[in-house]
């Protein structure tokens, strides 16, 4: 349709594009590279290229392909691995492990045939979202076929048996008039969000598996959340973590701007990696977006947006879907790149004006529902975006801009990541606005949660005070009981919120055993004041064998947490006793 | 061949000059990033890059800078390619500059194969994660930030330090456990003094691992322009090495920051839009093209381990160059003025430093099955001992209580006899663990929370003994 005008960097100005929408999908040059128009000005249209430019000419070929970018959904999801553009990595990989320019291939497999199971029958009426058929897509996940969204009509046929994504499965009579076949491959604008009857208020909690999230600042089904951190504050082994243990049905981890070598971890580890509660491979409910530091900018925005919308497909089929994104700033950092090259004026630190509602637009996809259609079902999608402000500086726009968005912070710190303090996830700074939501559902495991992390919150509160006194006049100035205090934090930094990812049995903790853990700590330092006030130093308490036995509590496998927590209490109650005759 | 190649694309009208770039008329038929030629009046050619074509204008980027052109005699040639370097296995032992040209005397390499400098793009699918441990005879980096084979570990200097130094041990003592396997170092210097490039290449002569070295070399007098693809030369020619002949290399590029500056330069000439401190605000994804190129690939046998080398201006380890480098790199090697002038050699700050690969690089069958808890355990004792230091300070050591004087002295000797090592000695990551279970011997056994009793009943020395 048209010819290229001007080349620069990942921008293509095209000429004779009379015609073109924005947001359209053209293709350029004999390598048919994918670019995206994103500005119109009389003949010529503005294009973004999301890949590499190099060796483009001018008056080369710029066509376009009518429609705007939109994500492959149906059977074939699971276990796939994706560039930016939904390119299926793995088939890319049959030819060589390089990534050639213009090189395509489909999201899902054409040629594999897929058991569908009909749950409607010919006569019923049916209309969007409405199920009509289910495909055991893995062991661990069941697809449901849905009526795309916009058709209503009655079923005039239905198959069942083994079909590609491509072949008829039900022939739909609509309602006005004419004869529609339907696939069990639907395609989606990615930049659009799917739509839902109603939504919830978020009262769920989101079992993760790390204590420092469930105990202290819970995340919700359907809930926002944001890590920032500086380099090497775990921002990354976090996200792993919840793309492991999450209890969701389907995880979707997307690696936006980030490094290759640690991709090709969380690739290899979740081939090996098994569900806790089925023993099958997590694999069967991944979904991976790989769009290393090293691919081309552009696509970093469209995977974001690729990710989002796999996630409000499954959750449409009534799943509860965490997405996860590692990192948001290398998206927003593709956004100034793209408007710098566009000579817009700059916001904050040349970021795009727009950069807000940008980001907005993509955390507000999350959201626990009412699905359309029948049967009656409900879905989640759960967001948690990494932040990477340079330099650890937390009033950086893109910080600054996400906060303001979500609804939990779990804000990573570079003191404690020095420490070695993992994760590193700041108790004083961080917050999660969930904790009302999710207190019914605690109190069913345990009717003390909220009080105990009162007081453990208070504790680290008063820690902080302390440690400032310490700076000045030294720990041995203390009185005993500020002193007692001083360990007793220090057992619940070191004994319960650090958690090693790489520890077989403590990298994943039922919230029972937190709660187990968490009392168990509380109870001695009731104990500790006790003996405190009959005389005993803190000092002695101190030397108590008891306290290395509490230290080792995260290594208890979580089905034997109750019995031998219950051991150790018994031990503790015992061994922890005012001095007889003592002051009381 | 198509038939449009075989015309000459050659303009001269040049309209007009700045910094090192060169604005034209519209050459038909010329691609974006393609090299071309610019023919001074004198008959000196020099080597340049269409960086923006248009239908108005083609923008060309000289390297070596546009002294003695003029808008009347110039003319500009395309070249019909990108950016390539020239490889063979013959450039190991070689000398070049920052556009691939030998400088060292010898003759010209008769290619095997013309690669493009900016490298292909792994599939991240394809990619092997790392996962063997490289000795470097070095305690702080063994014991505590353990390099692994494919990985990009930068070292964050200050100006002044010794990490030239470090480096040539590192190259002097490097090993892989098991192997004889054929590795090779790539050197790039980028925008250094003489006698920094001078250092490595005596270093690189006197260890005899210079046959095993293809060094390029752009120094400070040479033309800023050329830092941009010295680097990239290097990777090439490492990736070149990695997986066409199976080696496992080495990459080092020095200096970094010199890099960042010359990218500075050419954006302000540009006229972009600029970032943080004036850089560029696409400096992540330039360096991430760069650093990326580290790795290993699913079935094949070599590998690239890239090391940069940077120094932090003012020592600011949140300057944008650091920063971002951070961000992309699997760890750092952090060094610290406080220790140097304590004497510490090498001053590697253990607490900023950080290797994110190392958990897949040690523990039973590759280095010890204790690596991991001694690591661990060595950390939390030290930030102990410096955090009681930094209170001592205000308060004296004399108001300490026992126990917190007994963490301040392991922190001292841990400085002094686990961090110092001197510049000869070269440790088996074996020997450093145990100087780490000498230092535990010191600490109350209660205390030792990260290790396993059954671990501290094994290598603990008072138990050792015993068994």
């Amino acid at each position: 349709m048209g010819k290229i005008w001007r080349v620069s960097g990942p921008l293509v100005i095209g000429e004779d594009m009379k015609g073109a929408q924005v947001y359209e999908v053209v293709e350029i040059g004999s390598d048919r590279l994918i670019g995206e128009v994103i500005g119109l000005e009389e003949d010529k249209a503005i294009i973004q290229v999301h890949e590499d430019t190099q060796g483009l000419k001018v008056g080369e070929e710029v066509k376009g392909t009518g429609t705007i970018l939109t994500a492959e959904l149906g059977p074939g999801l699971l276990g796939s691995i994706y560039d930016g553009l939904q390119k299926s990595l793995t088939v890319l990989l049959e030819n060589s492990p390089f990534i050639e320019r213009g090189a395509k291939a489909f999201a899902l497999p054409r040629d594999k045939k897929w058991h569908f199971t009909p749950t409607v029958k010919v006569g019923d009426a049916v209309s969007e979202g409405d199920v009509i058929g289910t495909v055991p897509e893995t062991h661990l996940v069941e697809h449901r076929i849905m009526v795309p969204a916009g058709m209503k009509g009655v079923i005039k046929k239905i198959a069942e048996g083994d079909y590609t994504v491509v072949e008829a499965v039900a022939l739909l009579e609509e309602d006005g008039g004419g004869e529609k076949e339907l696939i069990m491959m639907q395609k989606w604008p990615v930049r659009k969000p799917r739509p839902y009857k109603r939504r919830f208020a978020a009262s769920k909690l989101l079992i993760t598996g790390m204590r420092i999230l469930d105990y202290m600042f819970p995340l919700a089904l359907g809930g926002k959340a944001a890590i920032p951190g500086g380099f090497g504050t775990g921002k990354t082994v976090a996200l792993q973590q919840l793309a492991r243990w999450a209890e969701t049905q389907i995880n979707i981890y997307v690696g936006c701007g980030e490094r290759g070598n640690e991709m090709a971890d969380v690739l290899h580890s979740f081939k090996k990696l098994k569900d806790p509660k089925t023993g099958r491979l997590l694999l069967e409910k991944e979904i991976f977006i790989a769009n290393t530091s090293n691919m081309p900018v552009v696509a970093r925005e469209a995977s974001i947006f690729v990710g989002i919308t796999m996630a409000e497909y499954f959750r449409d089929m009534g799943y509860d879907v965490l997405l996860v994104c590692d990192s948001t700033s290398r998206w927003a950092e593709a956004m100034r790149e793209i408007g710098g090259r566009l000579e817009e004026i700059p916001g904050e630190e040349g970021f795009p004006a727009y950069l807000g509602s940008r980001l907005a637009s993509f955390y507000e996809r999350s959201g626990l529902v009412e699905c359309l259609g029948s049967p009656e079902r409900s879905g989640s999608v759960t967001v948690t975006g990494a932040v990477s402000p340079p330099g650890a500086d937390f009033s950086e726009p893109v910080t600054q801009n996400t906060l303001r968005i979500v609804d939990a912070f779990f804000a990573l710190d570079t003191t404690l990541a020095n420490k070695r303090h993992f994760p590193a996830i700041n108790w004083l700074t961080s917050y999660s606005l969930y904790v009302d939501g999710v207190k019914d559902w605690w109190s069913e495991i345990s009717p003390q949660w909220e009080a105990t992390r009162a007081t453990a919150l208070k504790l680290l509160q008063q820690e902080a005070e302390l440690e400032e006194i310490v700076r000045l006049v030294g720990p041995e100035a203390l009185p005993e009981s500020d002193k007692l205090i001083l360990t007793v934090t220090r057992m619940i930094r070191e004994d319960f919120l650090m958690q090693s990812a790489y520890n077989e049995v403590d990298t994943y903790c039922v919230p029972l055993k937190a709660q187990l853990m968490l009392q168990t700590i509380n109870r001695f330092y009731e104990l500790a004041q006790k003996m405190l006030d009959s005389g005993i130093s803190t000092a002695e308490i101190r030397t108590s064998p008891i306290i290395p036995r509490i230290s080792r509590m995260k290594n208890i496998p979580n089905d034997e947490a109750k019995e031998r927590i219950k051991e150790l209490w018994s031990e503790m109650e015992a061994s922890l006793v005012p001095q007889r005759g003592g002051v009381v | 061949m198509t038939l449009d190649s075989l015309y000459v694309k050659e303009t001269k009208a040049i309209s007009r000059t700045k910094g090192s770039l060169l604005v034209a008329e519209s050459i038909p038929g010329v691609q974006f990033n393609e090299m071309v030629d610019v023919r001074l009046a004198t008959g000196e050619i020099r080597r340049g890059q269409a960086i923006d074509i248009s239908k108005e204008a083609t923008i060309i980027q000289v390297f070596g800078g546009v002294s003695e052109v003029d808008l009347v005699a110039s003319r500009v040639r395309c070249k019909g390619e990108t950016l390539k370097l020239p490889v063979a296995k013959d450039i190991l032992g070689r000398i070049f500059n920052g556009l691939g040209d030998p400088i060292d005397g010898g003759p010209a390499i008769i290619p095997e194969d013309y690669l493009d400098v900016n490298g292909g793009l792994v599939n991240p699918a394809g990619r092997e994660p790392p996962a063997e441990f490289i000795e470097t005879g070095i305690s702080a980096i063994d014991g505590l930030n353990a390099l692994v084979r494919g990985q990009k570990l930068p070292i964050f200097s200050g100006s002044g330090l010794p990490h030239n130094r470090i480096v040539a041990q590192i190259i002097r003592q490097a090993s892989v456990k098991k192997t004889e396997e054929q590795f090779a170092i790539v050197f790039g210097a980028i925008g250094i003094s003489y006698d920094d490039a001078d250092f490595f290449m005596q270093n690189l002569e006197q260890t005899g691992a210079r046959e095993r070295t293809v060094a390029f070399i752009n120094t400070a007098s040479d033309p800023v322009i050329e830092r941009i693809s010295t680097p990239r030369l290097a990777l090439t020619a490492g990736e070149y090495l990695a997986w066409k002949e199976g080696m496992h290399v080495l990459v080092i590029l020095t200096d970094i920051t010199n890099y960042c500056e010359a990218l500075r330069e050419l954006s302000a000439m540009r006229e972009e839009i600029p970032s943080r401190r004036g850089y560029p605000g696409y400096m992540y994804t330039d360096l991430a093209t760069m650093y990326e190129r580290a790795g290993r690939i699913t079935g094949k046998e070599g590998s690239v381990t890239v090391m940069p080398i940077l120094t932090m201006p003012d020592d600011d380890i949140t300057h944008p160059i650091p920063d971002l480098t951070g961000y992309i790199t699997e760890g750092q090697i952090v060094l610290s003025r406080e220790l140097e002038r304590k004497g510490v050699y090498p001053p590697i700050d253990v607490f900023l430093s950080l290797s994110r690969m190392m958990k897949e690089g040690i523990g039973a069958g590759k280095t010890r099955e204790d690596h991991n808890n001694v690591f661990m355990q060595l950390y939390a004792a030290y930030a102990e001992g410096c955090n009681l230091r930094e209170i001592s300070t205000i308060i004296g050591a004399e108001a300490l209580g026992e126990r917190d004087r007994v963490y301040l002295n392991v922190a001292d000797r841990f400085e002094k006899e686990f961090i110092s090592q001197g510049e000869v000695t070269k440790r088996r990551v074996e020997d450093t663990l145990d100087i780490g279970w000498a230092l535990f011997s010191a600490l109350p056994e209660e205390d030792l929370k990260l290790i396993s009793e059954e671990l501290i009943k094994k290598y603990l020395p008072k138990y050792a003994r015993e068994a």
